[in-house]
């Protein structure tokens, strides 16, 4: 909607406004100027985030124990679904950091354009700050989560090889951009339409059921290995059993499949919700 | 001169849903069929979507109609219209809130804009971290508030709770420590909506003070306010806006004048068009609003020493029941200095429980020496208590009270106060 240029005879920054057409341009160098504001808003929702509670940032790791504990008694001790011989508690956990994050960012995105309404209605900032400090905020909760899997990892001995260096960042990269990319498409429609809010519950279930959280990737028949790498958040899971656990295969070209769907998700997600964001004031 | 704001043929529409209109009465079981027939609606709607397209150009408002000005690099420019007038839109679409749909605006310097104070506190957060993250939404940068910030908390005066989360502020102490950030800000260009509205009286000259200070740096400002005083003070040219458009631009006094006179048939009575009210009034309608002199004139000017009527006439579409009808009085500066209806009287509150469709007139009388001398604003309200108000306009008519007469003219003095009354006072030696 607004293009800044330098005006040639002075210093002064000149900023025209006028109807954009079509698609817009995506406007970085705004995201730019205000970089320190999705700072702030991360540190403004972690702040906020266990404010009056009695367990505080406990909560980052009740729930994903909780959820473990139930997992392993339910799928290995009563169902008995393989776990590549790995200690079932770590082979849960191990995928429920991450997809807690992923959930975790959906939620608190589809959420953060409603739930600031008078900051889109009375000032001026790139809108994609909302859901992108939202899904960055989750890392933080994930961060102490993890500090328990390394104490749970020395305890079952299971050691990570080298590879987990570079491997982890690599996935959580992948894991940001896949949840970003669909917290932009959920936050920009829930302006619009508040249906979001029903249907995520539903989604995010059905999502985590077609991605090896609660059973590992081997018993995914061969030929429909292909379809399930669609699923960027399958990728982001193995890969993190692989790297942390050393269990399935290395990364190969499924990963590949399911980072190319993840950008895909995240360049639509970034045009859709550019031509969405003019009209996010009086729609709201 | 060069320009630090040029807007050229700036028009704004908004889509209005037919939906509102339909559920004027809320009925609950409206709503409940409603959204129980929604996703019906939508699946009909898919069938036929070039047809409802063409049906919707009909529910389309223009807040802004071709408005083009500009102000120069240091200016200060007053901006004033009645509700609804497309003041707030204007502003919207020169902070970058929303985008216009034709014209085009340039700006030259980093613009500032303060719709609002207080925009983002959270409640849970200290008085300390609102003032960080307030400062960030409104564009500055972390090390600048950092510089600013014993600046900020002494304006505040809320120093001895800035570790305390804002909720358990009073809304006094948050509304001060709001617009302490708000009036640091230093950006080129100043966009400000209404915001000295807030606070006691005091904090408002304080911050009535802070503008004038802005103003004096030289930076480029742009006001509105329904405080005419401040305008007044604070700028020296001032654009009236009307139903979307620009209707004048004028040194402020003339604007000012202007805009309270306007729609006027002639001075000490105004009118309404029946397109200048709005559609949810009804089955109220305001004909006219009028100040009249102890003979009878329709007078702009009356004596503090002589009674004035106020006459108000309007129609009723439909009986209502519980209807009254009121005045504002107001100084010029926007104080009140009395609000009353024509039900007051127990008695007429009895005999006119319900009014029937009809042409009506409220008169009342204010006494004689009352008033101190100076000019002051009429408005209107028509409602039934704790139902509906059907219509309101603060600010409809203006008129002025010449003194002559009124006690203690022999001092050529300016009396404080917007009343003066004859007092009765006695003098006794008492030793």
């Amino acid at each position: 909607m607004t293009q800044l240029t330098k005006a040639t005879h002075s210093d002064v920054p000149t900023l025209v406004i006028r109807p954009s057409t079509g698609l817009s341009a995506l406007n970085l160098r705004d995201l730019w100027v205000y970089r320190e504001l999705v700072v702030f808003m991360i540190w403004r929702d972690i702040k906020v985030r266990y404010k009056q509670t009695a367990l505080g940032a406990l909560w980052a790791i009740i729930q994903p124990v909780m959820t473990m504990l139930v997992f392993t008694f339910l799928f290995n001790t009563v169902a008995k679904l393989p776990t590549d011989d790995i200690p079932a508690p770590i082979f849960s956990f191990s995928a429920l950091l991450p997809w807690g994050l992923f959930t975790t960012a959906l939620n608190a995105a589809s959420r953060s354009l409603t739930s600031n309404t008078n900051m889109i209605t009375k000032t001026y900032f790139p809108r994609l700050i909302l859901p992108m400090a939202s899904v960055l905020g989750g890392l933080v909760d994930f961060a102490i989560a993890f500090v328990i899997l390394i104490g749970m990892m020395v305890y079952f001995h299971v050691y990570p090889g080298w590879n987990a260096l570079w491997a982890v960042p690599v996935f959580l990269l992948l894991l940001i951009v896949t949840a970003l990319g669909v917290a932009l498409w959920l936050s920009a429609i829930n302006v619009k339409y508040r249906d979001v809010g029903y249907a995520l519950p539903f989604l995010t279930q059905f999502w985590m059921f077609v991605t090896p959280v609660v059973y590992s990737s081997e018993v995914i028949p061969e030929k429909w290995r292909v379809l399930f790498a669609l699923n960027p958040m399958t990728g982001v899971i193995n890969g993190f059993r692989w790297a942390l656990l050393g269990a399935g295969n290395p990364p190969d070209l499924l990963v590949a499949i399911s980072a190319v769907i993840a950008v895909l998700v995240l360049v639509s997600g970034l045009f859709y919700f550019r031509n969405m964001e003019r009209t996010f004031a009086d729609m709201i | 001169m060069t320009f630090a704001i040029k807007v050229e043929s700036v028009s704004k529409r908004y889509r209005i849903g037919a939906a509102p209109q339909k559920f004027q009465y809320g009925m609950l079981r409206d709503q409940i069929v409603d959204t129980v027939t929604a996703p019906i609606r939508l699946l009909k709607s898919i069938g036929r979507k070039s047809t409802e397209h063409a049906s919707r150009h009909n529910n389309f408002i223009w807040a802004l109609r071709d408005v083009s000005f500009d102000v120069g690099e240091g200016q200060v420019l007053g901006i004033i219209g009645r509700n609804g007038a497309g003041k707030s839109t204007l502003l919207k679409v020169l902070s970058r809130v929303t985008e216009p749909t034709r014209g085009s605006i340039t700006l030259r310097g980093r613009v500032g804009s303060l719709l609002e104070v207080g925009t983002g506190f959270h409640p849970e957060l200290t008085g300390r971290d609102n003032i960080y993250l307030n400062g960030a939404i409104l564009g500055m940068k972390r090390s600048e508030i950092a510089a600013k910030f014993d600046e900020i908390v002494s304006f505040s005066e809320v120093e001895q709770f800035i570790d305390t989360p804002v909720k358990r502020y009073s809304s006094g102490m948050y509304l001060r420590l709001a617009f302490a950030v708000a009036a640091h800000l230093e950006p080129e260009i100043l966009v400000v909506d209404e915001v000295l509205a807030v606070g006691d009286a005091d904090f408002q000259r304080k911050c009535l003070g802070k503008m004038g200070d802005v103003a004096q740096q030289g930076r480029t400002v742009l006001f509105v306010s329904h405080n005419m005083s401040a305008i007044l003070r604070l700028t020296q040219e001032t654009l009236v806006i009307e139903k979307g458009g620009l209707a004048l631009r004028a040194p402020t006094s003339e604007a000012v004048d202007y805009y309270l006179s306007s729609g006027h048939a002639k001075a000490g009575e105004r009118f309404w068009d029946p397109d200048e009210v709005p559609v949810n009034a009804a089955p109220f309608r305001p004909i006219a609003l009028r100040v009249r002199s102890p003979r009878g004139d329709v007078v702009d000017t009356v004596r503090s020493t002589e009674p004035l009527t106020v006459e108000m006439e309007y129609q009723l579409e439909a009986p209502i029941t519980g209807l009254r009808v009121g005045m504002y009085l107001n100084t010029m500066r926007g104080e009140f200095v009395l609000t009353s209806f024509d039900t007051d009287n127990p008695e007429q509150f009895e005999a006119f429980s319900a009014r029937q469709p009809g042409r009506y007139l409220s008169r009342c009388e204010i006494p004689a020496d009352l008033l101190n001398e100076g000019r002051y604003a009429l408005g209107i309200n028509a409602s039934s208590f704790a139902v509906r108000r059907y219509f309101q306009d603060e600010q409809a008519l203006a008129f002025n009270v010449d003194a002559t007469g009124a006690p203690g003219m022999h001092w050529p003095e300016q009396r404080l106060g917007p009343i003066r009354p004859r007092l009765d006072w006695k003098i006794e030696q008492v030793g």
